[in-house]
């Protein structure tokens, strides 16, 4: 047991520096020079545009630049704007928080509906309740943040004034983005619980339990819901990038500050420190909640606690 | 006796459960006339995009200054904008750009994912130990800031955002392809058929392609869903092209600005982005159903 987590931290240590390099070799790789982004190139000298090279350390050979890479990131340090010369991990720490309470409000959101209909559906197929699951699954997948935001700003913040429309301070900025978000990853869990709960109820051990006389709220609560929750909580670490990425686009619509709407300035100004640190940062995170949910699993599955 | 009846009542609750299969073949189910009613929508935007002077009431570009932000009205249906252009035209004529970005970027992503996958599951060794460990990597970084990274970094442009779309899908096909390559190179009759001396290239263009298309069709077809999702959000966040006729992600960003005052130039522009690909995942579900015969089965 105590191998099997071990190996897993390790291999997602390895998966960390694997993604730290990908980041530096996109941005190295892709076209677009920083230094224009800084300065006029057409009116500057060749001189003024060498210095600036040899000062952002763009001159040197890939590898040099990969190590210089990797040696300050192990001292935390995620480069600077090049726009204000601020450097970026204090900046994602500053407005990470908001970013946190929005997509953890937003998970618990598509987590509870998710579920609850997810259920529901399976268990009454093809009666109204699936209906509407399979509906809120659906919408939820197909409809566009930005477009789910700005309705519900119209409705209940413009027409109604029930919600502040911008700002991230307090619950109240909160609601509005958390249903956008939640709604999208709400689709995704109903459908998953939907399909998987489907499939745990046409086992065999299903058919054995009614045979044996097992009330059919017990079947389906207490055995079916358990194993249906399984391929759930993988679910749960996809969101998790699903829901930091959303972000970026909610974090617009509702003007909230955080690290999305960083990533979506940066990305405007050209700032590409900016948005390789958040990128980078956010992958961090990523790797972080499926190791998580990895390990989570010794805890609800027995056979995975077994078998490690 | 009472044990013959309890075996009576599972059985009778099996029954219970099996109509709706059985059924099937004979009458059509509500479910399928979502399927043609989504079809039907499908090739109507293709229409659209197709011949958008046909369908569209006014030009795009025709700035009516007697007609400056119009709720809608049966002259203009989708009201106008603050330019005086007529909504619904835009629409019309945005569809090009939306279809072009899913389709397109679903082809090129594919491709390259399905490549990628096929020969890595396929070939085996040290080649699919790296490719996977790449892929695994690429994995970490979330769809939509890939593709915002790579669409910052090339600027806007329309091949820019397929590509920056495509790249963000490709970790996703190769995955599901390398894992079906390897289940179908395992199976004995692909086993039997190097027993007779066929070459790997044979076996693999005859047997082991053929069979793994089936769920790359299904992902593409649902893939197409996120592509004009994450590519409208990239024209939303202005990394699309800035033209005369825009997207309807750009639309809907411009409608923003106006948005306590007019709520028709987001609304519209919002809804055909949700009824398009809400027709496209209507049609992927209706596909995964009929193509995977482990749900059929279910």
């Amino acid at each position: 047991m105590l191998k099997a987590v071990t190996g897993r931290i390790l291999s997602s240590l390895l998966v960390i520096v694997g993604s730290s390099a990908l980041v530096f070799v996109i941005m190295y790789l892709l076209p677009g020079d920083p230094v224009a982004s800084m300065i006029d190139i057409s009116s500057a000298s060749p001189e003024t545009i060498a210095n600036l090279r040899h000062q952002l350390g763009i001159d040197r050979p890939f590898l040099l630049q990969l190590a210089d890479y990797f040696g300050k990131l192990l001292r935390g340090d995620f480069g600077q704007s090049v726009l204000n010369s601020e450097p970026v991990l204090p900046k994602i720490a500053k407005h990470f928080p908001a970013t946190l309470a929005l997509a953890a409000a937003s998970a618990a959101v598509s987590v509870i509906v998710g579920v609850i209909l997810g259920v529901l559906s399976a268990i009454h197929r093809n009666k109204p309740i699936d209906l509407i699951a399979r509906i809120v699954g659906l919408l939820g997948i197909s409809m566009p943040a930005f477009w789910t935001g700005i309705l519900l700003l119209l409705i209940f913040s413009i027409r109604l004034g029930w919600f502040p429309a911008m700002g991230s301070d307090g619950w109240r900025t909160l609601v509005l983005p958390a249903l956008t978000l939640g709604l999208i990853g709400a689709g995704f869990i109903v459908r998953m619980v939907r399909n998987s709960m489907l499939e745990v109820i046409g086992d065999a051990f299903v058919v054995t339990l009614r045979a044996k006389g097992l009330s059919e709220r017990a079947v389906m609560y207490r055995h079916a819901l358990r194993n249906a929750l399984i391929p759930a909580v993988t679910m749960i670490g996809v969101l998790a990038g699903e829901m930091l990425a959303g972000t970026v686009v909610i974090e617009t619509v509702f003007s909230r500050q955080g690290i999305g709407r960083i990533i979506a300035d940066a990305i405007m100004a050209k700032d590409l420190p900016v948005v390789q640190g958040v990128i980078l940062f956010s992958s961090l995170v990523y790797v972080v909640v499926n190791l998580l949910v990895d390990l989570s699993y010794a805890v609800i599955d027995p056979r995975v606690r077994r078998s490690a | 006796m009472r044990q013959s009846t309890a075996a009576e009542a599972v059985l009778q609750r099996r029954k219970w459960e099996l109509p709706a299969y059985r059924g099937r073949a004979r009458r059509i189910r509500p479910a399928d006339l979502f399927v043609y009613a989504a079809g039907a929508l499908i090739l109507i935007i293709a229409i659209c995009a197709a011949f958008p002077q046909w369908i569209a009431p006014y030009s795009p570009t025709d700035m009516m200054m007697d007609a400056i932000m119009q709720g809608p009205s049966a002259a203009h249906p989708f009201g106008t904008d603050y330019y005086g252009r007529d909504i619904l035209s835009l629409v019309v004529y945005g569809s090009r750009d939306s279809l072009y970005i899913g389709f397109m970027s679903v082809l090129v992503g594919g491709l390259a994912g399905g490549a990628i996958g096929t020969l890595s599951g396929y070939v085996g060794g040290a080649l699919d130990a790296v490719l996977m460990r790449i892929v695994d990597v690429l994995m970490t970084i979330p769809g939509i800031l890939l593709a915002l990274a790579i669409a910052a970094a090339m600027g806007p442009g329309m091949g820019n955002i397929v590509l920056a779309v495509a790249a963000a899908s490709v970790p996703g096909y190769a995955r599901v392809m390398r894992g079906q390559t390897i289940s179908i190179k395992n199976r004995p009759f692909v086993t039997a058929s190097r027993a007779i001396g066929a070459t790997p290239f044979a076996i693999f263009w005859k047997h082991v392609l053929p069979n793994s298309l089936s769920p790359l069709l299904v992902m593409a077809t649902l893939g197409i869903g996120t592509a004009i999702l994450t590519g409208s959000g990239l024209s939303f966040l202005g990394l699309g092209v800035l033209k005369e006729i825009p997207d309807w992600g750009a639309l809907l960003s411009q409608g923003r600005g106006y948005l306590t005052v007019a709520w028709w130039i987001c609304t519209y522009p919002g809804l055909a982005i949700t009824l398009l690909v809400l027709a496209v995942n209507i049609v992927g579900d209706w596909l995964r159903d009929r193509l995977d015969p482990k749900r059929k089965e279910a």
